[in-house]
């Protein structure tokens, strides 16, 4: 079990370098579904079964599959990157900094973060998850699943065709006069 | 330990059997569907014909195009095959074995949480097409990538849709569990017919079979994304859509059509062990039919144009399957309440 951790544990602190190093962007994105996979064998090492597979399905199987869609369909490559000014480097390099040293003072503490509840091997059951998800969480459950449902209705209005007739836009040509209209060469 | 291992190499050996010998059962159904013969040179019946079929494979010369993606390339139908066959470790093939004593489960993992891995399985499954596709570097294979893409992600919400309608029904994620209830009530088909349909449908259009075969349509995209792929890769691919449809027949009789269940079978008071094996042909048989099944289909429908496929999937199998799930909800809560 330990080995396994380390294991994967190595192979998601790896592939999140990779996902950052990579100078092709479907590369990148390859290294991000590797990474997504191993983190879903840590949840597995923990006994989180559910999150795994739902970790699995949603990041991996349905938003990674997106963002390969979107690179292939645009066959981005290092010829459309876009190339950076000294400027945006010396200020992401700075940014990236301040936040490391945030992170490792905070860290360096040695803050004991306590568990809300004591771990035992049922604790990611579906049966444990669901039963915590509908009675102690169920107000902010509700409330991000309202959250989706506005951006789905969001996605929908921002994608559909305007139908509605406008007053300035010109008058659509009649079918048989779109057919003889000449193809200029 | 090692009777797990045993069964393992088997399942693996049986998968690949029935999906060789799939190949040849599609040739001879389209045969039969058109009037024809089909293979009939390799052996009796052609009966040797995927073993033919094999040895052509992969004494074919193993091309890769110059500007190809060389590791992309390769890990293509690799992952293919990989994710079609691990969906099989969580079916369970039949009941409970007794082996002199210790008893023994003819399914190799029951989780928690079977069905989810199932469709997780699934859903990964779409990078072997895709990364395939890509780093082919031709047009036809990313136009195939691409469709395959939006096909599996429009149809993964339907059938995801369905399954939550038959698990408000049973109760439980894990697929042996829900073979046991239906052994013990009534087969899932006379509860969720429309789930079962929807599931069907879905199933169809995830193994990239006809009428959903857009991905490598050849009258518009030469072979799709395999335009590039030759040898054993190739065979590897078509192989691969082989399993995919045995591992799917499996999970539609697990689900609708009571798995290792055979009506009346627990009453003729046979042995354990005797009950249990002709439970797991039962499984096989129907099995059996619905890779017929599929093969039906794929000779008697024409293809989908992509508008109408997207058409389909977005505008009426979606909101029946939402329909579904409520109609689902009403009935579970007027017969059993909260």
């Amino acid at each position: 079990m330990q080995y396994l951790f380390y294991l994967f544990a190595a192979i998601s602190v790896l592939s999140a370098l990779l996902v950052v190093g990579a100078r092709n962007p479907v590369n990148s994105v390859i290294s991000l579904i590797v990474c997504f996979l191993s983190i879903a064998g840590h949840y597995i090492l923990l006994n989180a079964q559910f999150l795994a597979m739902v970790h699995i399905i949603v990041y991996t199987g349905a938003i990674m599959v997106l963002f390969l869609f979107v690179i292939m369909l645009l066959n981005l490559n290092k010829s459309t990157e876009p190339s950076k000014t000294l400027l945006t480097r010396i200020a992401a390099v700075t940014a990236g900094a301040l936040f490391l040293f945030t992170l490792l003072g905070a860290l360096r503490q040695g803050v004991h973060i306590a568990a809300a509840k004591e771990f035992d091997g049922n604790t990611g059951l579906v049966k444990s998850v669901g039963q915590s998800l509908f009675s102690d969480f169920l107000l902010p459950f509700e409330v991000s699943s309202v959250l989706f449902l506005s951006a789905m209705i969001g996605a929908v209005m921002l994608g559909r065709k305007d139908r509605s007739p406008r007053e300035d836009a010109p008058a659509r040509p009649e079918p048989s006069e779109r057919r003889t209209k000449k193809i200029p060469a | 330990m090692i009777p797990t291992i045993i069964f393992l190499v088997t399942l693996l050996l049986i998968t690949l059997g029935v999906a060789a010998y799939a190949t040849y059962a599609e040739r001879k159904v389209a045969a039969f569907m058109q009037d024809r013969i089909g293979p009939d040179r390799a052996g009796p019946f052609g009966l040797l014909q995927p073993i033919a079929d094999g040895v052509k494979m992969i004494m074919k010369a193993d091309f890769m195009p110059a500007s190809a993606n060389r590791w992309l390339f390769f890990m293509g139908p690799a992952i293919a095959m990989t994710t079609a066959l691990l969906t099989g470790v969580v079916i369970p093939w039949g009941g409970t074995l007794d082996l002199n004593g210790t008893p023994f489960s003819l399914q190799i993992a029951d989780p928690d949480i079977g069905i989810l891995y199932v469709f997780a399985m699934v859903s990964i499954g779409v990078y072997g097409i895709m990364l395939g596709g890509w780093a082919s570097n031709n047009k036809y294979a990313l136009l195939g990538a691409i469709r395959a893409a939006s096909q599996m992600v429009s149809y993964e919400l339907a059938m995801g849709m369905s399954i939550v309608a038959l698990v408000i029904l049973t109760g439980s994620l894990s697929l042996n569990d829900i073979v046991l209830q239906q052994q013990a009530g009534y087969w899932n088909i006379i509860y969720q017919p429309l789930g079962f349909l929807l599931f069907l449908v879905c199933a169809f259009a995830e193994c990239n079979r006809a009428p959903f075969d857009l991905p490598e349509c050849e009258t518009e995209l030469v072979g799709g994304y395999h335009t590039e792929y030759s040898s054993m890769k190739l065979g590897f691919y078509l192989f691969a859509e082989y399993v995919n449809m045995f591992i799917s027949s499996a999970v539609i009789s697990t689900l609708f059509f009571g798995g290792y269940d055979v009506p009346f079978l627990q009453d003729l008071g046979l042995s354990q062990n005797i009950t249990v094996i002709l439970g797991t042909v039962g499984f096989f048989l129907k099995i059996t039919f619905f890779i017929f099944f599929f093969m039906w289909i794929r000779w008697t429908l024409p293809r989908f144009r992509y508008d109408q496929l997207m058409n389909l999937g977005w505008k009426a199998l979606i909101p029946l399957s939402i329909l579904n799930v409520l109609l689902t909800g009403v009935g579970y809560y007027l017969k059993n309440g909260f």
